[in-house]
């Protein structure tokens, strides 16, 4: 891959003293400095260092930087480009498991990191798959397609659209369960709009990510796709889920519904939680356990609903206090169709707002309130303030997340453009999205340091 | 002495340079030793340790990833064949997230970085001009990334040590792995709170010629370390594997030496396991069998051992266990193999099947050989026929749950493969004889390595550099050269040398009036002296800090603070905190004590007039509590104390 380029990552003073100097990537040296000679192997350099050191890797498997200013000699003895590929076998196929599609997006599931440019190399192709985590063959024949390599804040409308008319084709061939790998920043704004944009399916549509990549021996990346797979290929819900770790201990996964779902910690791998309700199911290699009985269950026939439109002139806004009115304003002079307002509390701005916000809905603009509290309902008429903007045209949004909500307007707003049809389409849950009531148990963040807490965690965290 | 580790080791010349030049002996070290940070390597938990119970417990499994050289390690894939659940124990106030694996690492602590330099620059090293953190794979859970963050920060050091030098391959910086707790059948436990202690790791060429070379250049190496003040102490915070080959055969690691001494014994007896080994594969090439020519049948005979007398095996069988028998056509009587004190080739293939298989209820096989152990003889010879074994053919049964027992005879074969070549490269434990050892996992190489993408490459600046250059440690041997030369006793020189006091004393050394040696003996002999009675006493006091101890002496040294005043200011010093040296008596006063001690000791006289003053200068010293200044009482005494014994009476008393 760098036959191109022999000084790959390489720039200004280093790359100048490397060409020199005659030294190469790959190539087996001795290299003589000031303070004595170093053996090894040169290595490509990431592009972000610095250009006043050479990368070397020592016979002991050690890298190590010595600055080229240093440098009196290279000589070459040999050269060793690395072959950076998994191993790839054939994938078993079994005519009595289920068949199970899984689409690529992207992100560190099922992918390694190229160490040295931080580029991802997709372990994709069924064979690497199987190469990778032979146990997947146990459960289902596996698929696969890529559809995109993004990171996942890179995914937005137009990979909505792509991935949602793909699931409509997968399921018309008549696979029994959909695996989506996604990078999990966003999946849960995925989710919402693959919940929206495909319904009515027969058969579980899983996305699935991991939020430790899969280049180190402790990723929960093979772990997630396994459970994946095992509830696309035989798990009886037969909706757009989430599939990450329940507890940080390779224990079991959670399925969330993908409209009440959201990624709550930066780098915990138990990062997504269902929100303001509970999972629909567990999940481990071999089992789906439901939680719940009220979730769609699987079918035999193809009659799904493919929806693919987006809208995206929608924008989310995080209420803050002091925010002033130009804000919105702005908005407004950009010809955004849709605007979220994530409120304080019970779904709250301050009073300079409601000029742009009363504006914004005359001019036909559908302006929707969630709450930044992540928990609980948009209660607008316990307050005058929220008495107020309801008045002014606001729609609150009920317990959606302001996530799900954003991609709700977006997507309704490609369908309708008519205030009160938006609002009445907002408001009308296609999964999940609003629920009627908040169980006693949708909140728990429990607080460490209480007995009860730690002997919880004492006992049953695994 | 327990007698058996008596007589493994009585008599033996561990430095016969003749024997072990014959052997080919050679042998390398690796020091692992904890830095005295307070913060651990890549987050900001405080260092420490815990004994109690958890305040939580996870669940995880590893696996083998690709190197970037598209490699997989073999260590890793032979623990992946473990399937072992490994859980941890997690301590509230000493691990975060960091440890768990839930949070990618903060940067790398400056303070365990510049004692890293330091140390390199004692051992000679060069250093690195970008230190490039590593991941190292462990994938026997040790660590819950399944790596080491490790970084090389200087290479091909040395240390003088006969008439020669020992040469340090390299110097790196790492964070240290859990203490593991429980290991039993597929479930390990291990304790988080050692983890991601800064640590050094010193690896030497394989440069010690004899065990005791290698025992010696270990105490050499752990002084330097002392001598650093970087390093922590106290049990577990240093531990070192020991490589041993010898002529033919490959590096083997002895794992976790706890005591320097032992380190001869070990060495030595793996040394003996060698040879055995080499002599092994010479005696089975006699044979014809090669790797090329390996003739072996394997077979489930749960069946034809449906009425054995061994409880253990019947149980197993009906708990749905299987048992496997292994022939190795033409090996005979060479399971038998001795290979060190009481251990066979038999204990290879065992520690093996242990291990990988996790079958690790002992004895995990049994060797068929028609001596009835294990099972009866009828039942062996059963067996034995049952997979067609000649005479000269050697069978093997082992035994476990289903998957496991194949395993095991995956393991068995592998192992009898490996002694067609020579000495397998392994790590291996040592039993608690402190003189043998015993399989623990295959020895890891380079392709375990790989950059952690997570750390940027940090350069080391000229200035930090120089900044630690000019407050380095001297080397122990250097300082005892130097205190000796200032006069310092011999034993207190090689005590200071690697004393926490050390610097206190090479500050104070031009710049007070005091002697060298006094100054020495405060800091060291008096120290430990002190400290031992105080923790006699129960009193479990802040010792004083460096500082304070300086400020003490600076101060005695100006006010000419008599050495008896000195060692019972110290003492008031480390009861009380108070650094206060007593001044010497004031000359009117002294003049004063010497004439009352004269006038009450008016009858006393000892043999000479010499020993009279001599024995009143005691006196008077004791009595102002050692602020009389020595000399000048001397001087007064002199002229006070008569010529003559004053009474013949009182001459008897001599």
């Amino acid at each position: 891959m760098n036959a191109a380029d022999p000084w790959k990552g390489y720039r200004g003073r280093a790359r100048e003293a490397l060409q020199s100097l005659g030294g190469r990537v790959w190539a087996d040296v001795e290299i003589e400095t000031e303070t004595g000679t170093f053996v090894g192997i040169i290595l490509p350099r990431s592009e972000q260092a610095d250009d006043r050191h050479v990368v070397l890797k020592l016979p002991t498997g050690y890298n190590v930087g010595l600055a080229v200013d240093k440098i009196r000699r290279i000589a070459e003895h040999g050269f060793r480009e690395a072959k950076y590929k998994i191993p790839e076998k054939e994938f078993p196929f079994d005519p009595v498991k289920p068949k199970v599609t899984l689409l690529g997006t992207g992100g560190t599931i099922a992918s390694r990191l190229d160490y040295r440019t931080g580029a991802v190399i997709p372990a994709f192709t069924p064979g690497e798959l199987y190469g990778a985590v032979p146990e997947l063959a146990d459960i289902a024949n596996l698929t696969t397609i890529k559809l995109f390599g993004v990171f996942s804040e890179n995914m937005g409308p137009e990979q909505y659209i792509a991935t949602a008319k793909a699931i409509g084709e997968q399921i018309e061939k008549g696979v029994d369960g959909i695996v989506i790998g996604h990078g999990t920043d966003t999946m849960h704004h995925t989710s919402a709009a693959l919940t929206f944009m495909v319904q009515n399916s027969p058969v579980p549509i899983v996305m699935v990510g991991s939020q430790r990549s899969s280049d180190r021996p402790s990723s929960d990346a093979a772990f997630n796709l396994q459970c994946a797979v095992n509830a696309a290929a035989r798990g009886p819900i037969a909706e757009v889920l989430v599939c990450m770790f329940g507890p940080t201990s390779d224990s079991y996964n959670l399925l969330h519904r993908g409209t009440r779902v959201r990624k709550m910690h930066s780098s915990y791998r138990s990062t997504f939680r269902t929100i303001s309700d509970i999972p629909v199911a567990t999940c481990t290699p071999d089992d789906v356990k439901p939680l719940r009985s009220d979730f769609r269950p699987r079918r035999m026939d193809r009659n799904v609903t493919v929806d693919a439109v987006f809208d995206d002139r929608v924008a989310i806004v995080y209420y803050y206090p002091a925010m002033k009115p130009d804000i919105i304003w702005s908005l407004i002079e950009n010809g955004y169709k849709g605007i979220v307002v994530n409120g304080t509390g019970l779904g709250h701005v301050n009073k300079p707002l409601y000029e742009p916000l009363r504006e914004a809905c005359k001019r036909g603009i559908s302006v929707v309130m969630t709450v930044q509290t992540i928990w609980g309902y948009a209660h607008m008429f316990v307050y005058d303030t929220g008495r107020d903007l309801v008045e002014l045209g606001v729609v609150p949004c009920a317990n959606m997340l302001a996530e799900a909500a954003y991609v709700k307007l977006g997507w309704v707003l490609a369908h309708t453009h008519e205030r009160e049809e938006v609002a009445r389409r907002m408001l009308e849950p296609v999964n999940g999205e609003i629920t009627e009531r908040e169980p006693p148990d949708g909140y728990l963040v429990f607080q460490g340091g209480l007995p009860e807490v730690e002997e919880f965690l004492r006992r049953g965290w695994r | 002495m327990d007698p058996w580790r008596h007589t493994l080791i009585h008599g033996i010349d561990f430095d016969d340079a003749a024997f072990y030049g014959a052997l080919g002996f050679k042998c390398g070290l690796e020091i692992h030793q904890q830095l005295d940070t307070r913060k651990k390597l890549f987050c900001h938990c405080p260092v420490g340790y815990r004994n109690d119970a958890p305040d939580a417990v996870i669940l995880r499994h590893m696996r083998p990833t690709l190197s970037e050289m598209g490699t997989y390690d073999g260590t890793a894939l032979m623990e992946f064949k473990t399937h072992k659940q490994v859980i941890y124990h997690l301590y509230r106030d000493n691990v975060c997230t960091y440890e768990m694996d839930d949070t990618p690492p903060f940067p790398i602590n400056q303070e365990a970085l510049d004692d890293a330099i330091e140390i390199a620059l004692m051992l000679n090293c060069k250093l690195v001009d970008e230190v490039h953190i590593t991941r190292k794979q462990y994938l026997d859970g040790s660590i819950p990334t399944g790596f080491q963050r490790t970084a090389i920060i200087g290479v091909d050091g040395w240390i003088p040590y006969r008439d020669r030098r020992i040469e340090i391959q390299q110097l790196a910086l790492e964070e240290d792995a859990c203490r593991e707790v429980d290991d039993k059948r597929h479930t390990v436990v291990f304790r988080t709170d050692r983890l991601s202690t800064p640590l050094v790791e010193i690896v030497t060429k394989p440069d010690m010629r004899t065990p005791h070379e290698a025992a010696e250049v270990d105490g050499l190496l752990g002084r330097l370390l002392r001598a650093s003040g970087r390093v922590r102490r106290g049990l577990g915070s240093a531990r070192q594997d020991v490589n041993v080959s010898i002529t033919g055969s490959d590096r083997v690691e002895i794992k976790g030496v706890p005591r320097t001494p032992d380190i001869r014994a070990l060495t030595h007896y793996e040394a003996l396991r060698h040879k055995a080994l080499l002599e092994l594969r010479a005696e089975l090439a006699r044979r014809g069998i090669t790797p090329a020519n390996f003739p072996h049948r394997e077979r489930d005979v749960t069946g034809m051992m449906a009425k054995t007398r061994n409880e253990r095996l019947r149980k197993l069988r009906e708990a749905g266990g299987r048992l496997r028998a292994v022939l190795l056509a033409g090996w005979g009587d060479t399971l038998a193999w001795k290979t060190q004190p009481g251990l066979t080739f038999a204990d290879e293939l065992g520690g093996r099947v242990r291990v990988i298989a996790c079958l690790d209820e002992m004895p995990n096989l049994f060797v068929l050989d028609g001596r009835g152990t294990g099972v009866a003889v009828h039942e062996e010879a059963h067996v034995r026929k049952a997979l067609g074994a000649a005479a000269g053919d050697a069978v093997v049964l082992t035994f476990g749950p289903a998957e496991d027992a194949q395993t095991a005879v995956n393991e068995i074969l592998e192992r009898a493969r490996n002694a067609l070549a020579g000495v397998p490269q392994e790590t291996r434990q040592h039993l608690p004889d402190g003189c043998r050892t015993d399989f623990e996992r295959i020895l890891p190489g380079p392709d375990r390595m790989y950059p952690d993408t997570d750390s940027p490459p940090v350069p080391l600046a000229r200035d930090r550099l120089a900044a630690i250059v000019a407050q380095q440690a001297k080397r122990p041997w250097e300082r005892e050269e130097l205190y000796r030369a200032r006069g310092v006793p011999p034993s207190t020189a090689r005590q200071l040398a690697i004393h926490r006091h050390a610097r206190v004393f090479e500050r104070l050394l031009d710049h007070t009036p005091t002697p060298a040696c006094t100054t020495a003996v405060a800091l060291a002999d008096w120290d430990k002296a002190l400290r031992r009675n105080l923790r006699r006493e129960g009193k479990l006091l802040p010792l004083p800090a460096p500082e304070t101890l300086e400020t003490f002496l600076r101060l005695a040294a100006q006010r000419r603070t008599p050495c008896r005043a000195l060692r019972l200011g110290l003492a008031r010093l480390y009861e009380t905190g108070a650094a206060d040296p007593p001044p010497p008596l004031p000359d009117p006063e002294l003049q004063a004590l010497c004439e009352t001690v004269v006038r009450e000791s008016a009858t006393a006289w000892w043999r000479t007039r010499t020993k009279t003053v001599d024995h009143l200068l005691g006196l008077a010293v004791e009595r102002s509590a050692g602020r009389a200044e020595p000399a000048t009482a001397r001087r007064i005494l002199e002229r006070l104390v008569p010529p003559e014994p004053p009474a013949p009476v009182t001459a008897k008393s001599c």
